[in-house]
């Protein structure tokens, strides 16, 4: 808490540890020197902040980047390398970016290159269309705040081809810094009131922890409504009313946030859930943001994404014209896997006309998303085109890195499955598996007596016996009592088995010795 | 009117039907965003927009362009990028072009060092959330370099997206507190709107320290004195940011002036925010770029042991102007451990920088030495864009004074001009009728008449009763003639008009 300002008088007084003109007293050293303390503590610092939490580069993360720079520096370890299974980042386990799209951004940032005959024509007339978009015609110019107008414009273009026709219109499009930036805006725009009319906002558990950072930072009220484990993480209406009914006590809850496919349980909604949490949204007058973000991650068989703005305006008026929907997309995750580029869109539907002016003026602050990653977001929305000198290529790598992910869901569904204590759902979308496993009593209370989480005293573990970095479950909340971790289903296929059955190795041996 | 079963009043319609309000409405949003202003992309710009996209489809104007001189963004208005820089990014983009002959060297082995930290060896991948590690070793010893020798330490750099993103991250780490004990952050008037709109935000007290337009923007220490003890009545004032060289100001602050902030500062106990965004744009005879951490431990341990001061730079300004891949490093200097601890997980949640961007840092601060193949050229792009801004400096400068109730102060260094203008009497009198700061109904006006896109004072900051513009040095030459031309033209028609 801020320190109350001392009263004595500035300067006159004269004994060491003297009050220096009404700040905080200044602390004595050993020698009785006056020692002051600095401005900026853990205990003036905005108390918000502190309450942050990001498991996902959390403190299990920062061992895994200490361990690997003690491996670079010669020390001895039970293992050859770490294995980061902990982030959702394709590239830096091995997938590589789609060549169609670098050749763009390459033509992009080095014009003289559509000079260069070893360029596809469609790649060169994108990277022109791109640049004669942008001020000066050169991706360093800042863009346009909403974003860049004809990628804006090739969004919606896509979202009504992917929609099946439904209209999307261009100035509902806000290009954004990844999906994080428009998550972050949108929950920023909402937050307001005070004790019991604090605006809440409720979230899956589990969940990607983003939101419980966000929620956190803002101080607004986190309603946690639980996926159900026993059904593949499905979505009750039931349990959204009693989490709802439950909050209303204590909170004015206003929105209602999804992840589908979702992150950490990749489960993918049918469309009948979607259309139930619709009409949940509607009736009890929610604010809905659909992070869409894995929508390309599809694996299982019988499951198929279904866009919460399609399924909106497939309800008829009643519900298309009335329901707040913000929808996210990034290029960080699907196919493409662009992560360091942070691009992303919202969509947003049916916001008032005056709050849509805040929003604009409020992205305007920053002055823009970054341009290449807008560039990306424009060729992921106007891909190469059947006909196109790159549509074979450019088809044949989406096709080949979308399989292998599939075969990667599955194949860790299916080891970990084989695992005593150890259980599974089903991978059906995103990029994650998040099982449930049995942690020992003796574990627990060794934990517990820690300050730790049972699953974060497993994962460490596992962190230093295998060199494997996951995130455990308690950094995406889940059941009392219940103990998961997150593992990405991102090394190349060779490696994941190994990391697999080090797994279950590791959770065996652990099992053991703390019976 | 309708109760609901949440407890909520629907509103009625017309035709008696119960209409339900929206969730999010102007009266149900965040307050504080509603109290941030922008005015570098504030209501003028959106109206040249609109002329703009008129224009397009055909419309008659005054004019055949619209002029875009509100924002600091060079490539837009024809500065063409450093060769070797784009070079480097195709590379890193599109690694198959490692192969290709017509690459130089050095930009190619620059290319392969930045990929061999990527993740995967690939800038799609993200980065460490403080940034890539060999970028943040390599702003570390430019760091070092700048400064004659003072030793930066790479744990201290955190690369961010475009400097605004480390400023706001900053101010988010000192607000706290509640009614007369709210955190309280002094800043210059005039100043860069970023600064207004994220206190503003954040619902910390702004606390203004005039600069001096009668001696060239200058900042005295008695006027900080004064804004910090009126403060201290009612916040609890915790830091003090400057922009040097200024914006909208353009002054650069001589290095005497520098040790004064950073005695105050020291004295005061105050966090020091030095933006240095444009640290190689410094134009004026007698002037040059004094970094606040070099200053700061020439001054020796007692305060270069206890000062806490950020410094923060970009890519988008000096002679890159790479605004689009919003490329930032901020420095921290005798930040508590504890808190720095909480700096490094509030970034992460927002996983990294955009990697081309700090890809762009890395360049600017690892450029192309004597003796390399690039070099000839690199060093004569970067002096000859350096050199035309200083050349157009001199000429906005020398133009606006000639103008009869226009005032311009030399541009040292940035960006921009801020003349000072003379409205009339009647002017002021219509503008406050319609509930206009004077000087945006002389900016629309000009706007409307010209196509000339500026920026009112206003939107900036001035002293009570005066009047400004802020214009950027940015079009070229020939058109920023014109555009001075028929500035001039309108003021005397715009005076002549309100008489």
């Amino acid at each position: 808490m801020t320190p109350v300002h001392s009263l004595t008088s500035p300067l006159s007084s004269s004994s060491p540890a003297r009050a220096l003109s009404g700040l905080p007293k200044g602390k004595m050293t050993e020698n009785g020197m006056a020692s002051r303390g600095k401005v900026l503590t853990i205990d003036t610092m905005n108390p918000t902040v502190k309450k942050v939490e990001y498991a996902v580069r959390g403190p299990i993360v920062q061992r895994a980047v200490q361990l690997e720079k003690e491996l670079r520096e010669g020390a001895k370890k039970p293992f050859a390398e770490v294995i980061k299974a902990n982030i959702g980042d394709a590239h830096a386990m091995g997938q590589q970016p789609i060549t169609f799209f670098r050749q763009v951004l390459a033509l992009c940032s080095y014009p003289e290159l559509l000079n260069d005959s070893t360029f596809p024509e469609d790649a060169k007339s994108r990277a022109r269309r791109i640049l004669q978009s942008c001020g000066g015609s050169s991706i360093g110019a800042y863009s346009a705040s909403q974003g860049i107008d004809c990628v804006r414009q090739d969004v919606a273009r896509y979202i009504e081809q992917r929609d099946g026709g439904i209209p999307c219109d261009p100035d509902n499009i806000y290009l954004t810094t990844g999906a994080s930036d428009g998550i972050v805006t949108m929950l920023k725009l909402l937050v307001c009131g005070e004790g019991k009319s604090r605006t809440g906002v409720m979230i899956s558990i589990p969940q990607y922890p983003l939101y419980s950072a966000a929620l956190a930072e803002l101080g607004a009220v986190q309603i946690n409504y639980y996926l159900n484990e026993e059904k593949c993480w499905s979505l009750d209406i039931s349990e959204l009313q009693r989490a709802l009914d439950e909050a209303r006590r204590h909170c004015n809850p206003r929105a209602l946030c999804i992840i589908n496919p979702g992150n950490p349980t990749g489960q993918v909604q049918s469309r009948q859930c979607i259309e139930d949490v619709i009409r949940f949204a509607a009736k009890e007058r929610l604010l809905l943001m659909a992070d869409e973000v894995y929508q390309d991650n599809v694996y299982a068989d019988g499951c198929k994404f279904h866009s919460f703005k399609k399924v909106l305006f497939e309800m008829g008026p009643e519900f298309s014209n009335n329901v707040e929907l913000a929808s996210f997309h990034s290029t960080s995750k699907c196919y493409m896997g662009e992560c360091g580029f942070r691009g992303g869109y919202m969509e947003i539907i049916n916001m008032d006309a005056e709050v849509k002016a805040q929003l604009t003026k409020l992205v305007s602050v920053r002055l823009c998303p970054p341009v290449p990653g807008q560039a990306l977001m424009d060729l992921v929305v106007n891909c190469p085109q059947p006909g196109e000198p790159s549509y074979n290529n450019f088809m044949k790598e989406r096709t080949a890195t979308l399989g292998v992910l599939a075969e990667k869901a599955k194949l860790t569904e299916q080891i970990l499955n084989t695992v005593p204590g150890i259980s599974c759902n089903p991978v059906q979308g995103a990029m994650y598996s998040f099982p449930r496993i049995t942690i020992p009593e003796k574990a627990i209370r060794e934990a517990k007596e820690k300050g730790q989480a049972p699953d974060m005293l497993y994962c460490m573990k596992l962190l230093e016996e295998t060199g494997i970095c996951l995130v455990p479950g308690s950094g995406f909340g889940q059941k009392e009592g219940t103990y998961h971790f997150r593992m990405t289903i991102l090394p190349a296929t060779d490696k994941l088995k190994i990391l697999l059955s080090k797994v279950k190795e590791f959770h065996q041996k652990f099992t053991q010795q703390y019976s």
